[in-house]
């Protein structure tokens, strides 16, 4: 297609006269970079995301002026730290609505966080023949640890099977529940696909039979507004990386009475009130959760990450995105030879798909010999990608502060990649 | 910087398009499977030794065209030889890949050389080498071939055989 019908067929600027992608582009200084001598188009975003200046800058602040260790000396930088670091709990308590800041635990990342609930939750109240119900669409990091409790305590694994479009199946999320059923895992949009589950659905239909929900919410926190009130989850995980914070810090939200009945995962420092050799007493919510010195600096820039978010705002975030993934949906759909995986009627910005004669490693490699960094292979999520029958797929993931333009970069080179193929 | 244009060069892309010895081989006397779990790659060579030379051999399976392309050229490049030589080469191109062959002294490389330059994509090495592992394999009559798990025949260290 020319680049004047793709002019024609973009959203109009004016669609999004309160965004300025530029701007927003200015902040990241990455976005500078040249891969192979061409600009960077970075469209790996559900794998990880980029950092804006204001968490840099908010990092090295923190390790220039502020950091020693927390909750433990009575020093001016230790209090300082410590009040930082609670600080940032807090911002993500308001980040995603969370009632009391003692629900929000830091961890290492999503991964930890579920780890987390299976070890504290799973291992202390799921027993032989109990059955949790997990999804198609997991993550591996939401189907291994289960699989490692079912091992070890005979509980069952139920999975709700997904169509073709990439959705899950309500009636059958529905006719799995039994009165052996202890525990739902289902991720708030799937990473290989872009899916966006019916959480809220799935949630009280869960609660009626008194059955908790955890909520895998790696990929939705960066693209939506999340309220874990409104949902009504019993636990949401999801990782920092993604959300243009550090790598290596990620939150466990969990209601109180239920982290409160929960035992610890990790022991160590921080997590106990006193320690004899005959018996140790833990320590209070969240901090039974915190085991050791946490990453205290990421911690700190995760909060200037959702500082930043919330400034731009995650409506005018989930909107941008919607118009790329709408754009970029309705070039490739025109593409022969491209089939798209995923094609659920609420999406977030992902895009997965394959390319007729072209091994999706091959295309990703002669996609960075132009600048474009996008994923490919089996995303972590194998038993989707046995559904659709593919080994593997390319995946495009949108950031807001990806441009329309990088989408016509995208589409030119799966184009040119094609050509070497044909 | 990587060289890719290098690497995905016509031989490449007509080995990939239409690879040689692709099919199954009846009376096989030796054969493996090959996989790289990170990529999903799937390949499985099957060979006939006659005494020590190799009169027939065949590959079939799913992957990039990397590893396509460089499991039809090895088996164009083993058939007829024997299975010394055939190891000789095995360590030539598996020394190649990973950038460890000066391919300016004597060796047996010939158009093989056309996959030198995955020796400057890290993460594409595998799917260039894992045919030769499997080859490898082959050899020793071991099941599979796997590009991750320890203690497999994709770590074995490959000496002289």
């Amino acid at each position: 297609m020319s680049a004047v019908l793709a002019e024609l067929t973009r959203p109009s600027v004016t669609d999004m006269a309160a965004f300025d992608v530029e701007r927003i582009r200015a902040d990241f200084p990455i976005l500078q970079l040249k891969i192979e001598g061409k600009p960077l188009v970075y469209l790996d975003n559900a794998a990880s995301s980029q950092m804006p200046h204001a968490v840099i800058d908010r990092l090295v602040r923190y390790q220039s002026t502020q950091h020693a260790n927390i909750h433990r000396a009575v020093h001016t930088l230790s209090e300082i730290a410590t009040a930082e670091y609670e600080e940032a709990r807090r911002k993500l308590q308001r980040f995603i609505n969370a009632p009391d800041e003692r629900e929000v635990i830091f961890t290492s990342g999503t991964t930890e966080a579920i780890n987390l609930v299976m070890h504290g939750y799973g291992r202390k109240f799921i027993k032989a023949g109990d059955e949790i119900v997990l999804t198609t669409l997991e993550h591996h990091s939401n189907i291994v640890p289960w699989q490692m409790l079912a091992e070890e305590t005979g509980a069952k694994i139920r999975v709700v099977p997904i169509n073709d479009a990439g959705e899950l199946l309500m009636d059958d999320y529905e006719n799995l529940f039994n009165e052996r059923t202890k525990l739902v895992g289902v991720t708030h949009v799937s990473n290989a696909l872009g899916s966006i589950n019916p959480v809220k659905q799935m949630i009280a239909f869960a609660h009626a039979r008194g059955v908790p929900v955890l909520v895998d919410g790696a990929q939705a926190v960066p693209h939506l507004q999340v309220n874990v009130q409104d949902l009504d989850c019993d636990f949401y995980a999801f990782s920092g990386h993604k959300l243009c914070g550090p790598t290596g810090i990620g939150v466990l939200y969990g209601k109180a009475e239920l982290l409160e009945k929960m035992q610890p995962f990790k022991g160590g420092g921080d997590m106990i009130l006193s320690v004899t050799f005959e018996k140790t007493t833990y320590n209070t919510i969240p901090h039974k959760f915190e085991a050791g010195t946490p990453p205290i600096a990421a911690a700190i820039g995760l909060g200037a990450a959702v500082d930043y978010l919330s400034a731009i705002g995650m409506a005018t975030i989930a909107q941008h995105e919607h118009e790329l993934l709408s754009y970029a949906t309705a070039q490739m759909t025109k593409m022969p030879g491209i089939r798209i995986i995923g094609t659920a009627s609420n999406k977030a910005a992902v895009l997965s798909f394959t390319a007729d004669g072209v091994h999706p490693h091959d295309l990703g490699t002669l996609l960075n010999q132009e600048g474009i960094a996008v994923r490919t292979g089996h995303h972590c999520a194998q038993p989707v990608m046995a559904r659709f029958k593919v080994p593997a797929t390319s995946r495009a993931s949108f950031a807001f502060y990806n441009s329309m333009a990088e989408v016509d970069a995208l589409i030119a080179g799966i184009r040119s990649v094609q050509k070497v193929f044909a | 910087m990587a060289d890719y244009k290098a690497l995905y060069q016509e031989v490449i892309l007509d080995h990939n398009r239409k690879p040689r010895n692709y099919g199954k081989l009846e009376q096989a006397s030796h054969h493996a499977e090959g996989h790289n779990p990170l990529c999903g790659d799937h390949i499985s060579v099957a060979l006939h030794l006659a005494g020590e030379s190799i009169d027939a051999i065949a590959f079939q399976g799913e992957s990039c065209a990397i590893c396509k392309a460089s499991a039809s050229m090895m088996t164009a490049a083993v058939k007829g030889k024997t299975r010394a030589d055939a190891q000789t080469l095995i360590r030539e191109f598996l020394a190649m890949a990973t950038g460890k062959l000066d391919l300016d002294s004597p060796n047996h490389i010939g158009r093989l050389a056309v996959f030198a330059g995955v020796r400057d994509l890290p993460t594409r090495v595998k799917c260039a080498i894992l045919p030769w592992h499997t080859l490898h394999a082959a050899f020793n009559s071991v099941a599979s071939a796997s590009t991750e798990a320890e203690a497999d025949p994709m770590h074995a260290p490959i000496g002289n055989a």
